[in-house]
């Protein structure tokens, strides 16, 4: 039964998770669109993320959000010594794409495990004002729990997108991914180049996991929910592209939310790898891929 | 000479380890093996389960051991992942040569391993899972959760489907998981419903990997159910919660089969978002269930899981995996040995005093007397762990008779 105020809430609740899946995948659009690495490891940084929101909170009650936004620098610097083994290691030597993605799976094995041996294996939530609340606009429902992620997600994709555009350092990420050695013509390091972009990308994964474990309780593991998801959403924006990342993120919440509203939850995540399979087929550079 | 001397020092040598290791044990350890959700989603409950088993061992081994042995644990951690049951059993049993098994925690888990176990035709006491046995017959499965013979899955939700016929409630809105639990609770409260003709308006199921469930809690909404019965497990339980709680579900009986509200850490997270939710369990502090021997393995607990990241009070699954060894431990002890057959037939034919009360097992290894709780949550107050240490706010409504209160209805009163 489909009503005008069941759609309009359906649409809504699709937009406020689609900002929060951007967020999540915005830092390996940078990563994996961008720099080619593939990073698999990257919602294991969120979650790592989200226990930093976790910590804080608990232990000094700071907003969440506060948290992600204060430990993004040490997950800035943590990205870049990342960066510079996978380099040293396999990209130096070409050996990036089977050996690298092991090295990144590595990685996530070892930061599940690290955190299950600092926190165990409960499930962990966090306390803000917000959560519980619920602004009504009309008919319209727009819970704080999700619209305030949706807002830090809006603000920290457009700012990724406004630095990649505007700055130096931001058109040479996008420049290194193109034309290696015309970047290293005009007097940049691609190898400083793509540090830096790593280490942006894991920063952003602070911030995601502060929203992530607003929004729903998190342990561990949970990360692997994710992966599939959030490669689907790259992929599916295009390659390199954060407004197609944004745009794919918006589509598959949408989906999503309205497949569970009208059709039944059990097919959210089929109508949402459906919609990737299609686009690929007509369209295989993505939404807002280059040809 | 200096070969004479060597010779002699290492019999003695010999002679002083022999007598050292038999000091407090003259036999073999009797080893129990079994897989744990240690890790993974389930790994809230399993963790606790493990400590409480380790309290049994040592209190065991501490009057002397099961007939004089020194009882030992062979376990691994199966991640809350059923893939990797079957392998872990089959080292157990074939590798380890455990001389007794015992199940995971949780229907997901445990239903892997039977087939294992029936070829190796086995002694398995069972940590709570729903219905498992009811397609096997295996005539040595016993399982400590008192869902009860013959249909346990229907046994689940009868008391949360009596409340809602005693109180008027004439449609029902069913929701759970796309997962093996989930779907026997649901398919059970589906039985009892039609059975007591209440009209179904919502029967749907969803991924345990949702992130937001808005659109399920509004789509429920939609059709304005008198009754809405959940089977989730604890991710999807918070996100059913603080839904219902955001969009101010309107219905007058809500909850059934949502595990993790059992859970302490879930339970002081949605503190007053849980008051008025009619919800399964199988232990509280009520003073309807002050079984002789519940407190003081409480306490033993509690200090045990302190600074462990784990359930800190316990009260939901460690009483239990007390329990089921202590009845595999009393069949063995009784029997004399390590006989499968005899401790099957021993457990199968006596009753059994635990830290959860009599115990008898009945149909396909189920308690005979099924004693699956309903409890509501009343007057929670937020961000308080120790309000639940005490009576007063899960109060049993359902059976009849272990009955601690009164239930405050419909649940938009409670809220």
């Amino acid at each position: 039964m489909i009503t005008a105020e069941l759609f309009a809430n359906a649409v809504v609740s699709g937009v406020l998770l689609g900002g929060f899946y951007a967020a999540v995948a915005v830092g390996l659009s940078i990563a994996f669109g961008q720099l080619d690495i593939v990073n698999i490891a990257h919602p294991s940084f969120v979650v790592a993320g989200s226990f930093a929101a976790f910590a804080l909170n608990d232990a000094l009650g700071l907003d969440p959000i506060l948290v992600g936004v204060l430990v993004a620098p040490l997950f800035f610097l943590a990205g870049a010594v990342i960066y510079r083994v996978y380099f040293q290691s396999f990209e130096r030597t070409g050996q990036e794409s089977l050996r690298g993605l092991v090295f990144f799976f590595g990685i996530m094995f070892i930061a599940e495990v690290a955190l299950i041996l600092s926190y165990g294996v409960d499930y962990r939530l966090v306390e803000a004002s917000y959560i519980g609340g619920n602004w009504k606009i009309g008919a319209v429902d727009l819970p704080l729990r999700m619209l305030v992620p949706f807002v830090v997600a809006l603000s920290m994709t457009t700012a990724i997108w406004l630095y990649l555009s505007r700055t130096f350092t931001g058109r040479a990420i996008q420049a290194v991914a193109q034309d290696r050695l015309a970047l290293q013509l005009m007097g940049a390091d691609p190898i400083r180049i793509k540090q830096h972009a790593f280490g942006l990308a894991v920063a952003t994964a602070a911030i995601a996991g502060s929203l992530l474990i607003i929004i729903g309780p998190v342990e561990p593991s949970i990360g692997r929910i994710y992966i599939g998801k959030v490669f689907a959403i790259v992929v599916l924006g295009g390659m390199g592209s954060i407004s197609g990342t944004l745009i794919a993120a918006f589509i598959l919440g949408i989906a999503e939310s309205m497949v569970a509203t009208f059709a039944g939850p059990s097919w959210s995540n089929a109508v949402a790898f459906g919609i990737l399979l299609v686009t690929l087929a007509v369209r295989p550079q993505g939404l807002m891929g280059r040809t | 000479m200096i070969s004479i001397v060597r010779s002699a020092a290492a019999l003695a040598a010999a002679l002083y380890l022999a007598a050292a290791s038999g000091a407090a044990f003259a036999q073999e350890p009797i080893r129990i093996g079994f897989s744990m959700a240690l890790t993974g989603g389930l790994a809230g409950a399993g963790k606790p389960a493990l400590i409480a088993m380790q309290i049994w061992r040592d209190d065991v081994n501490e009057a002397g051991g099961l007939l004089g042995r020194p009882v030992e644990f062979v376990y691994y951690d199966d991640q809350t992942n059923p893939a990797e049951v079957p392998g872990i059993y089959s080292k157990l049993i074939d590798v380890d040569g455990v001389d007794l098994v015992v199940s995971s925690y949780g229907t997901n888990l445990i239903a892997p391993a039977m087939p294992i176990i029936m070829r190796k035709q086995m002694v398995f006491m069972s940590l709570f899972g729903l219905d498992v046995n009811t397609q096997f017959g295996y005539d040595r499965y016993f399982q400590i959760m008192p869902a009860g013979a013959p249909d346990p899955k229907v046994n689940w939700s009868r008391g949360f489907i009596d409340i809602a016929v005693e109180n008027g409630v004439r449609t029902i809105a069913l929701v759970g998981a796309d997962a093996e639990f989930s779907r026997n609770a649901v398919a059970g409260a589906r039985a009892n419903a039609e059975a007591a003709g209440l009209e179904i308006v919502y029967d749907e199921s969803y991924k345990g990997t949702t992130t937001d469930f808005t659109p399920i809690i509004r789509a429920i909404q939609a059709t304005s159910p008198d009754a809405v019965f959940v089977g989730s497990y604890p991710p999807d339980t918070v996100g059913m919660v603080r839904a219902a709680s955001e969009l101010g579900l309107d219905t007058e009986l809500f909850g059934g089969g949502m595990v993790g509200a059992q859970y302490a850490t879930i339970q002081q997270s949605l503190g007053s978002m849980l008051n008025g939710i009619v919800n399964y369990d199988f232990w509280v502090p009520e003073p309807t269930l002050d079984f002789p021997g519940v407190e003081e393995f409480l306490a033993k607990y509690q200090e045990r899981a302190e600074g462990q990241g784990v359930d800190p009070l316990g009260h939901y699954l460690p009483p239990y995996a007390y329990a089921y060894l202590q009845v595999l431990g009393a069949a063995v002890e009784a029997v004399g040995g390590i006989d499968q057959e005899k401790i099957a037939a021993h457990i199968r034919d006596n009753t059994f005093e635990t830290v959860v009360g009599t115990v008898a097992f009945g149909e396909k290894g189920e308690w005979a007397t099924p004693r699956v709780l309903q409890v509501q949550f009343q007057n929670v107050a937020d961000n308080d762990l120790d309000q639940f240490r005490t009576a007063g706010k899960r109060v049993v409504i359902k059976p009849d008779e272990w009955r601690s209160g009164d239930l405050i209805f419909p649940y938009t009163e409670a809220r």
